[in-house]
């Protein structure tokens, strides 16, 4: 197909795959940090993801997001996939069907975030009806107005692979979800820890992997933006990490594992949005300073009645925040061929920042808080307190993630489930 | 001298840990057991496999105390382990022939009086 590059395309079908994989590390990453009785519904929640988000993605999503350039939302011309094929996609030299997968796989992992906010008692019918809706009202909206012709984008705000639809998207989203769906019913009384750090490191490095595909990929070629992109988010999540290890040492006197894991997270979400537009060195920069905000909205959201349960704001909104603004003060024309920063002359840059700063997380939080008290009108969205109790994996699943199997007795089909089976008399 | 055997359920464990505090008792384990008393059994299925899952996950408290403590550790561990279903365990209380604390060699209600530093 004439204007389609085939070095180009082979990188994004890579990519491609790159970014579906962090989904799965991400529930990995969340299952590591609830409780043993709930590491299943955990992780459901991302596998979910990629189910409903995949097909809201290729019935609506997409075309809302790429069809069109109307200040709000694209247009109805690309639904269901309607013209989407091996032409390459308008401003790209990838085929468009590569283009459509790319963008699947971001809507895909942004749902599956919000689910660390409700993790251990939203029931798992209402996760598939919010995720269903949310992936196309919300995410495909904000990556409309970043990514897809919408007013940000036109307007000169720079996003390099979704700090607005993403990260911000995915933050705010979450302390709404948090608030509607309420806490857990011990949060705050009892310790409620996580119950296998090595997931919790493991679902981090596999999405850092994956990270490379997310930011790497979303210059849509193997040129330079892409390859400054690339090479940032390994520098940016590093100098993250130094910072974070030297904040918990001055905190607790101790370098802790899942802080690491979360600085990779924090480090990557950083270099997200600026990737492709600021220099290694300022990118390092980026991971170092923007530990501390994130670190310290951890340190202060589980002393708060708000159970945002896996600090989704904080690793996600937070940082997407720092690294939308951080575009504005340090861009490079040298660099990313694009616009200059604040430091470089280039005031107005950093107000095109603010703007995005100011008008994702607002809508996110304000669309997610509706979402959920509109499907909480029709459906009971966490479960009783005795099935909180029990855990969500036996309750919502009918599995369990450590079972051994003693005293399990075999239901046979001749016997049937409904068959009578020895049971002790309570009384 | 008892020694107090409660088996409840491993949510209300920290109820329970919560009541002995109040109660005053100090010392005991607790131990991770699975049991069956009756309570409804789970139905799981693991792709084709259906199996009812006839032992429950309990919590075994065991908890040596003097007499006068019998009546408070087994209220405590009532008032902790209990959320009126089937299935919030038992407590039984048997009699304790010796006690020794190894650290002193004290005996018996010497041995099951805590200390105080």
């Amino acid at each position: 197909m004439s204007g389609v590059d085939t070095g180009d395309t082979a990188w994004m079908l890579i990519a491609t795959a790159l970014v579906l994989l962090m989904t799965p590390a991400l529930g990995l990453f969340y299952a590591g940090l609830v409780r043993s009785k709930n590491t299943l519904n955990t992780f459901m929640m991302s596998i979910a993801a990629i189910a409903v988000a995949t097909v809201t993605w290729a019935a609506v999503g997409y075309s809302l997001a790429f069809d069109g350039d109307g200040a709000l939302i694209g247009g109805l011309g690309n639904a269901f996939l309607s013209g989407v094929d091996f032409a390459p996609r308008e401003g790209t030299t990838i085929p468009e069907l590569v283009f459509f997968a790319f963008q699947a796989t971001f809507c895909i992992i942004t749902t599956a975030l919000i689910s660390g906010a409700v993790v251990e008692r939203m029931r798992f019918g209402p996760f598939l009806v919010f995720s269903a809706l949310w992936s196309v009202l919300v995410y495909a909206v904000l990556a409309h107005w970043a990514f897809g012709g919408g007013w940000l984008i036109s307007g000169g705000t720079l996003d390099f692979a979704g700090g607005v639809p993403v990260e911000m998207g995915s933050g705010f989203s979450a302390l709404a979800a948090a608030l509607v769906v309420g806490a857990r019913k011990d949060y705050g009384r009892q310790a409620l820890l996580p119950h296998n750090a090595v997931y919790v490191l493991l679902g981090a490095g596999l999405l850092w992997f994956g990270w490379f595909g997310f930011n790497g990929g979303s210059g849509f070629s193997t040129g330079d933006p892409s390859v400054l992109a690339f090479t940032n988010t390994l520098l940016c999540p590093a100098a993250t990490l130094v910072v974070w290890f030297a904040l918990d040492l001055v905190r607790g006197r101790k370098v802790t594992a899942i802080g690491a894991a979360t600085a990779i997270i924090v480090g990557c979400v950083l270099i997200t949005p600026a990737g492709g537009f600021v220099s290694p060195g300022w990118a390092m920069l980026l991971g170092a300073l923007g530990a501390i905000p994130s670190y310290g909205i951890i340190v202060w959201r589980t002393r708060t009645r708000v159970d945002e349960t896996l600090d989704v704001l904080a690793a996600h909104g937070t940082a997407g925040f720092i690294g939308i603004l951080f575009i504005g003060f340090f861009a490079q024309e040298t660099w990313n061929g694009v616009s200059d920063g604040l430091f470089y002359g280039n005031a107005e840059q950093l107000l095109d920042q603010v703007f995005a700063a100011l008008a994702a997380p607002a809508y996110a939080f304000v669309m997610t808080f509706i979402l959920l008290k509109a499907i909480g009108a029709v459906m009971p969205l966490r479960a009783s307190d005795r099935e909180e109790a029990m855990g969500m994996d036996v309750v919502q699943h009918g599995e369990e993630a450590y079972v051994t199997g003693e005293g399990a007795i075999l239901i046979t089909p001749e016997s049937g489930i409904e068959a009578e089976l020895p049971v002790a008399d309570p009384t | 001298m008892k020694l107090v055997i409660g088996i409840v359920r491993p949510e209300q464990a920290n109820q329970v840990l919560e009541a002995l505090h109040r109660a005053e008792v100090r010392g005991f384990s607790m131990s991770r057991v699975q049991g069956h008393g009756g309570e409804m059994d789970r139905v799981e299925t693991y792709r084709g496999t259906t199996v009812q899952m006839g032992l429950s996950e309990k919590v075994r408290f065991e908890v040596a105390v003097s007499d006068g403590f019998v009546d408070k550790t087994v209220g405590a561990l009532c008032e902790g382990g209990r959320t009126g279903e089937v299935g919030d365990g038992k407590i039984f209380v048997v009699p304790l022939d010796h006690a020794v604390r190894i650290r002193t060699g004290d005996t018996d209600e010497g041995a099951v009086t805590p200390v105080s530093k």
